[in-house]
């Protein structure tokens, strides 16, 4: 399909429709309601509070334009929890992305079992994140888990409660295993759509194949890759607070503390509308170029 | 395969059943340890074996007997309320989704192609990013506490209207045609024939919606203050807030096997859908 054939499906219409004055708006009006009322109204109420300034009690607000703003910037647990935040989301999605695609490549290969293994692998994605956080905190608690026991015995003292590496290791570690499923499906899927015969005349071109996996399965599965890796970033984002309040609440100190658990800690226990309006503000526009990103692909993939 | 290597083919088994049992280890400990006494597991290393506690851990839970920590609410009574907030957001997000859908493909109205942006935008407004303000809203409306509190302001859904639109947009005007010879009106023809055909992107977006519904945390911890309105993952965060000496972990890990039974079976019993639904619904 070319891009502007792709177009036009966007844009179809029907040509045959039914006719009421009245009816479509009764059919529109629940949705309609639930976005306004619960989705732009807030939304907008947090752009609102992020220019003004309100005391504990909420009885006075002033406007102060963008201070809100400009002491997040100066606020140097923001930015940090801005890098803590960049390095969460990449070793999420970069591990996530190559454990996912090496079992998919060899689920794709095996002649027997890919049903199997699949039926195997796609349990964590039903693991609610909180959950995924308590299981693994089990696992590793620095005195009676299992992990960190059988850690201890190779001489790795783990204790993510006092080091910051082994409490983003733990946290990126649930984050992984909870979306491997996610990401296997996907590249499966991508990995079974590509043509048998491309692969074979590669085969008899004499390509072994590691190199037929470079040069054919690799490049081919690309929209597939990136789309994939826009979706883990976004998961690792905003989907992951649950795992972190449950795993390490944020710490030792902030060092996992990532932006959406900032907003909440900052608006819900520290009381600090304004600012924790602002943080929402900057992780909406991070939300909408994210967004934007995977749109721009989805028009653009069309072309393959 | 395209040739036969039957080294790589046994590399390939091994790798997989590698990425296996990695993933099914903290499924298998957390099994384990519902199934011993409190004593077995905080005695450093755990066996790996199962104890003969199931009985007694999975009743406590259920009950809500016998637990320390900060929390010792009945986990039945929180599972009750996990799945009626998991089939309420299902069907409330596919039943508001299908009408919306419907009314913007079959009619022509002013602002119709503005209504489907804004239902579209909603996708970059998540609950993570409003969370003060809509838990305001929830407040002025009296709904802390409720399950219309836990389920309505997630109810929106673009990526289901998004789904059925690109649907009815495939569907054959002929059959318009046909209902409108026959006498059918618009609800009629929506009934009998819109819905039918939508079955499979239904039972699709079902799944992924219950799992959502289910596996919701950050909305339930601010709307929910009353134990008897915890759904069951919020009831396991708090089981565990006193720290590693004070959580009953037997009971714990019972609660979470409990937990993840009803989103799993969903999974496991509609597998066909789900992977078809989710790769479809999502590119």
């Amino acid at each position: 399909m070319d891009r502007r054939s792709g177009l036009q499906v966007m844009a179809a219409e029907k040509r045959v429709v039914f006719r009421s004055g009245w009816l479509p708006w009764v059919l529109l009006a629940p949705q309609v309601i639930v976005i306004v009322v619960f989705f732009f109204w807030p939304a907008a109420q947090a752009l609102l509070q992020s220019f003004q300034q309100s005391d504990a009690f909420g009885l006075s607000t002033e406007w102060v334009g963008l201070q809100n703003f400009t002491d997040l910037w100066k606020d140097e647990t923001y930015l940090a929890s801005f890098k803590t935040t960049a390095l969460f989301s990449v070793l999420v999605a970069g591990l996530g992305l190559s454990i996912s695609m090496l079992l998919a490549v060899f689920a794709d290969r095996v002649v027997k079992g890919t049903h199997i293994y699949r039926t195997l692998l796609i349990w964590p994605y039903a693991v609610a994140p909180a959950v995924a956080g308590v299981l693994w905190l089990f696992m590793f608690a620095p005195s009676i888990g299992i992990v960190s026991y059988a850690l201890r015995a190779v001489g790795i003292d783990w204790n993510h409660l006092l080091n910051g590496t082994h409490a983003m290791t733990l946290i990126v570690m649930a984050a992984v295993w909870k979306q491997i499923s996610y990401n296997f499906l996907f590249f499966l899927a991508g990995l079974q759509s590509i043509p048998k015969s491309l692969v074979e005349a590669a085969a008899i071109d004499g390509a072994r194949p590691w190199r037929r996996f470079w040069t054919i399965q690799f490049p081919l599965l690309s929209p597939t890759t990136f789309f994939l890796f826009v979706i883990n970033v976004v998961y690792a984002f905003f989907d992951t607070f649950a795992i972190v309040d449950a795993a390490t609440q944020g710490g030792p100190g902030k060092e996992t503390a990532i932006l959406v658990y900032k907003v909440y800690y900052d608006g819900f226990k520290a009381l600090d509308l304004g600012g924790s309006a602002a943080q929402s503000v900057v992780l909406m526009v991070i939300v909408v170029a994210l967004t934007v990103v995977q749109f721009r692909f989805v028009e653009k993939k069309v072309q393959y | 395969m395209v040739e036969r290597r039957p080294a790589l083919g046994i590399i390939a088994h091994v790798i997989l059943i590698l990425g296996v049992l990695v993933v099914a280890f903290p499924l298998y400990v957390t099994f384990i340890a519902s199934t011993q006494t409190a004593a077995d597991i905080v005695q450093a290393p755990m066996s790996l074996l199962p104890g003969n506690q199931i009985v007694e851990n999975y009743t406590a839970a259920l009950q809500g007997s016998g637990m320390g920590g900060a929390s010792n609410a009945p986990v039945g009574r929180m599972m009750l309320v996990s799945l009626i907030t998991a089939l309420v957001i299902a069907f409330g997000k596919i039943a508001i989704s299908l009408l919306s859908a419907f009314a913007i493909v079959y009619f022509r109205f002013p602002f119709r192609m503005f209504f489907f942006w804004a239902i579209f935008v909603t996708l970059m407004l998540p609950v993570e990013v409003r969370i003060g303000p809509t838990y305001a809203v929830v407040a002025d409306l009296g709904m802390l506490n409720t399950y219309a509190g836990l389920t309505v302001p997630l109810i929106a859904s673009a990526t289901a209207t998004f789904l059925f639109r690109q649907f009815f947009l495939t569907v054959p005007d002929e059959l318009v045609e046909a209902a409108r010879i026959d006498g059918a009106g618009p609800m009629r023809f929506f009934k009998d024939i819109l819905v039918p055909l939508s079955t499979t992107s239904i039972a699709a977006l079902f799944v992924i919606q219950f799992i959502y519904g289910w596996n919701q945390y950050l909305w339930p911890l601010l709307v929910t203050t009353d134990e008897s309105m915890y759904p069951v993952v919020i009831g396991i965060k708090r089981m565990i807030s006193g720290g590693d000496a004070a959580t009953d972990w037997n009971v714990v890990m019972a609660t979470a096997v409990l937990a993840m039974i009803p989103p799993a079976l969903v999974v496991i019993l509609m597998q066909r859908w789900f992977v078809k639904g989710l790769v479809d619904t999502e590119k």
